[in-house]
């Protein structure tokens, strides 16, 4: 790594660093400190994984596509998730889901994630090569079409729990599930791991079909892998908090544009801490300073909105 | 040498190739011809392996397309297909770099630095190397791709349509630059060419191709005839000497106005993005 | 050929006895000639209903012609457009500033609402890149989604989330009866005077250029249009919320079966929006009987399908 790049890697885990730090001490009266501290550090700890996870995981999913203005939410990833969970309580009654041990349902569901988006995605990119905006507006469809299945599940199984499916359509930074919080840092961190190795593949796969293939790159493995981490970091994150749309496209945008270059070596923890970052920014602003703490997921989610259309507008289609 | 037999291909119900049987002599600079829709780039991408094989059998050197780990094939062709711009933030130097992928596999020495050295300065890209991709004209990005097939240090390379989009001054230095690539450094070169007198001027051995087929092949003085080209386009030509090559001349022939436009099967032709 | 109207009209009267049949309380064929209870129910409760949706459906797939030929793109509706949010965020408005304003009031501010926005999306068309045919549904879309989101945040933030749910949740009918449907009446007029002005459309679809060569104002026209699609979409997100996928696919699939003669082909059109609405009712209403499922939900599975097929068939020469 050069060094404007190790630059920016240090500027980033030191605001990182700041900011948790904020977080965790800011106002800390004299009650119950350890207590507090606990319930600090756990929720410190989910918005790094979900911060993490969504920045890496749009960067792979912006390479796999060639494409800057997707996110793995908009072409539908989130929505296969949450089908996959409702589709798994449709099968074993509310009662059965329940009585599964957490983690290893978890685990078997992320396992699960990565194989479906790898296959049915791998499909699509595959199919797509010749047209784009195409694939993008498939993906897009067949995520309303995921969340409309979900939708449908859940009224059939149960027609008066309107609310179930409605709550996990929004993303909700303040409140995310614990317990899962050792599986899904330990797969975020091992997937982010593989994503780093594979990193000097992923700057061929960038490059696109026509350059990577006669430079031996076995591309189509190298896409399904990207692929399926994808998945995996998407579920990972969608667990913890629910779907977040255009957040990722904010990271990967801020990744690209600081980054002083494309090798995936730089973009890849890049784009990991700026995701965690902003979410422990503006969890500490809007929870601490304002008092509010679902409001950031709005706000990022429409900063993203914002930049999608402005990256349309300038014509950054690809 | 490359050695092509019984290789047709179909893109939907389309028949794009017919029963294609050809061998490509080494150190020479091949030239393939022919109107459009012929297959020209289609049977190029086969070679290439950007499209799958699906009848016949392609062989680079006595390496079996079908049967040998891509990673090997890129030991022995480049290609430099017809999108040469990338849109990606990469410095020139870093593209360049890419060309030595097959031979360090991620982690680069002294031989692919210096590999990626002589390739700068071969195309006249050491002024940019710092630049990035999306800094510099359309010429110069062609230019930087074709540094690094260069630097990938094959025997083979195989281009498709690389005058696209090039005036005459740089169409004219990049034939001179692959001319160089065969007579200097003793590689091979094969390059599609819609405008036939650019393989006049530079071509060894030209194939020309029509409806999917190879209707001529041999030395450019052989093929660029008369009656094969007038037959190959279905337009009359005249070949006329200069500089000691051929030089294929259209008359401007005003009794034939009101020719219907030719039957190209442009609907059979692969749309590549 | 001559045959296809007449099994259409059949297809479409047997829907409507259906409707009429169907519901929590049995009622036979005898009904209307009954006394009491039962010509009560069929009289305030069913047959409401089964207007609402055959107004609903024509007048949403006509509004989708209308745009079609406003952005001259085949794969964008008015619900997709941004339109049914602005109207919503119009609404939360003119309910949050003036409660007590009457209801001629609210729903025309909702209208002007829905025009601003669809004036939006018309202008970020207008900047995408001209040959990119799919990034106008994306941009839609993306839109719809932010807009979505500041009336779901303005509303949270004045405890009026229950209020606006209805707009923005799935679309559906079970709340219909005599009295509270009649402004749809005013959105099936709107798709009337669409009809009145289908020559121009069509011209306009044709490009500007041919437009005024003919000596169209087409600023004239285009306002028309507008005016047209966000009445219809104020009217029917307000009265039964978001019903998905009418507006996109009910034209391209007339489209493709009669062309693109849009005097002749809107009443087809009409009655194919009526039809394929009245048909997703109908099944949302006995899937789980005797519950529902909205209909909206329905249209996300079945419209999503519909619209994916449309996005790959194979062209329609030859």
């Amino acid at each position: 790594m050069d060094r404007p790049a190790l630059r920016l890697i240090a500027a980033l885990l030191g605001l990182l660093g700041a900011a948790s730090l904020v977080w965790m001490f800011q106002g800390l009266g004299g009650g119950n400190r350890a207590f507090i501290l606990q319930l600090r550090g756990t929720k410190l700890a989910g918005l790094v994984v979900v911060g993490a996870a969504t920045g890496i995981a749009t960067v792979l999913f912006q390479t796999a596509a060639a494409n800057r203005v997707l996110t793995p939410s908009i072409m539908g990833f989130d929505a296969l998730y949450v089908l996959l969970q409702t589709g798994l309580v449709a099968a074993l009654g509310v009662a059965g889901f329940a009585a599964l041990p957490a983690a290893p349902t978890f685990l078997a569901e992320v396992a699960a994630m990565s194989l479906l988006a790898a296959g049915l995605f791998g499909t699509l990119l595959g199919q797509g090569a010749r047209d784009i905006p195409r694939m993008i507006l498939t993906g897009v469809i067949l995520g309303v079409m995921f969340r409309a299945l979900s939708g449908f599940l859940a009224r059939v199984m149960d027609p008066n729990a309107f609310a179930t499916v409605q709550a996990a359509s929004i993303a909700s930074f303040g409140s995310l599930d614990a317990a899962l919080l050792p599986a899904a840092g330990a797969i975020a961190g091992l997937c982010t791991g593989a994503a780093l190795w594979m990193a000097p593949r992923l700057d061929l796969l960038a490059l696109g079909r026509e350059v990577a293939i006669p430079l031996g790159l076995r591309f189509d493995r190298v896409m399904l892998a990207t692929l399926g981490l994808v998945g995996m970091l998407v579920a990972v994150s969608t667990a913890l908090v629910g779907p977040v749309a255009f957040f990722g496209l904010l990271v990967a945008g801020l990744a690209h544009g600081l980054a002083p270059s494309a090798r995936h070596a730089v973009l890849l923890p890049a784009a990991g801490l700026i995701g965690a970052a902003i979410l422990v920014v503006g969890q500490t602003l809007f929870e601490r300073l304002m008092g509010q703490t679902a409001t950031l997921s709005v706000v990022v989610e429409f900063a993203g909105g914002l930049f999608f259309l402005f990256l349309l507008l300038k014509g950054r289609v690809r | 040498m490359i050695r092509i037999t019984g290789v047709s291909h179909r893109i939907g119900s389309a028949a794009i190739l017919h029963d294609i049987d050809l061998t490509l002599p080494r150190g020479k600079l091949i030239a393939l011809i022919g109107p459009n829709g012929a297959g020209k780039s289609t049977l190029l991408r086969l070679v290439a392996r950007l499209e799958p094989l699906q009848q016949g059998r392609i062989e680079v050197d006595g390496l079996d397309l079908a049967a040998t780990p891509t990673e090997r094939l890129a030991l022995a062709m480049a290609v430099m297909g017809q999108q040469t711009h990338i849109a990606s933030r990469l410095r020139v130097a870093e593209l360049v770099g890419f060309g030595r992928w097959p031979h360090h596999r991620g982690r680069p020495g002294a031989a692919d630095r210096a590999a990626v050295e002589a390739a700068l300065e071969a195309f006249g890209l050491a002024p940019l190397r710092h630049r990035f991709l999306d800094e510099i004209s359309g010429g110069q990005a062609q230019r930087a791709h074709l540094a690094m097939t260069f630097a990938q240090g094959t025997d083979w390379l195989l281009l498709d349509e690389p005058l696209n989009n090039l005036d005459m001054a740089h169409s004219r230095a990049l034939m001179a630059r692959l001319a160089d690539l065969v007579r200097g450094s003793g590689r091979s070169v094969v390059t599609v060419v819609h405008e036939v007198n650019y393989a006049a001027a530079w071509a060894d051995h030209v194939v020309a191709m029509k409806n999917g087929r190879v209707v001529a092949q041999g030395p450019a003085e052989a093929v660029l005839t008369e009656p094969v080209l007038s037959a190959l386009y279905d337009t009359p030509v005249e070949v006329a000497r200069h500089d000691d090559r051929p030089l294929v001349l259209h008359h401007h022939w005003h009794d034939q106005l009101g020719t219907p436009f030719p039957e190209a099967p442009d609907a059979a032709r692969p749309t590549v993005h | 050929m001559t045959a296809r109207p007449l099994v259409a009209g059949l297809v479409l009267a047997l829907l409507v006895l259906a409707s009429l049949g169907l519901g929590a309380a049995r009622i036979g064929p005898d009904a209307a000639a009954g006394e009491g209870w039962t010509a009560l129910v069929l009289m305030e409760s069913r047959l409401p209903r089964t207007l609402a949706v055959l107004l609903t459906g024509a007048a949403l797939a006509v509004a989708g012609v209308v745009i079609q030929s406003l952005v001259r793109n085949r794969f964008v509706g008015p619900d997709t457009a941004g339109t049914g949010e602005s109207a919503a965020l119009g609404l939360l408005a003119v309910t949050l500033l003036a409660p007590g304003a009457p209801i001629w009031v609210k729903m025309v501010v909702a209208s002007l609402s829905a025009m601003a926005g669809t004036a939006l999306f018309l202008q970020i068309v207008r900047r995408l890149p001209v040959r990119e045919v799919m990034l106008v549904p994306i941009a839609g879309l993306v839109l719809s989604g932010i807009i979505g989101a500041v009336v779901t945040w303005v509303a949270w933030q004045a405890d009026l989330l229950q209020f606006v749910g209805t707009w923005l949740m799935s679309g559906e009918f079970s709340g219909v009866i005599a009295g509270r449907y009649e402004l749809l009446w005013v959105a099936g007029a709107a798709a009337g005077l669409a009809w009145f002005a289908a020559d121009r459309f069509a011209i306009l679809s044709l490009g500007d250029e041919v437009a005024t060569g003919l000596g169209l104002s087409t600023r004239g026209v285009m306002r028309l249009g507008m005016v047209v699609v966000s009445v219809v979409s104020a009217m029917v997100v307000t009265t039964v919320g978001m019903i998905p996928f009418v507006g996109l696919v009910v034209p391209n699939i007339v489209a493709r079966i009669m062309g693109d003669n849009l005097r002749a082909s809107i009443p087809v059109v009409a009655a194919g929006g009526a039809g394929l609405l009245l048909a997703c009712d109908l099944l949302g209403r006995i899937v789980r009987h005797p519950y529902e499922i909205p209909v909206g939900t329905i249209l996300g599975v079945v419209g999503s399908g519909i619209f994916l097929w449309l996005l790959y068939r194979p062209p329609a020469h030859g």
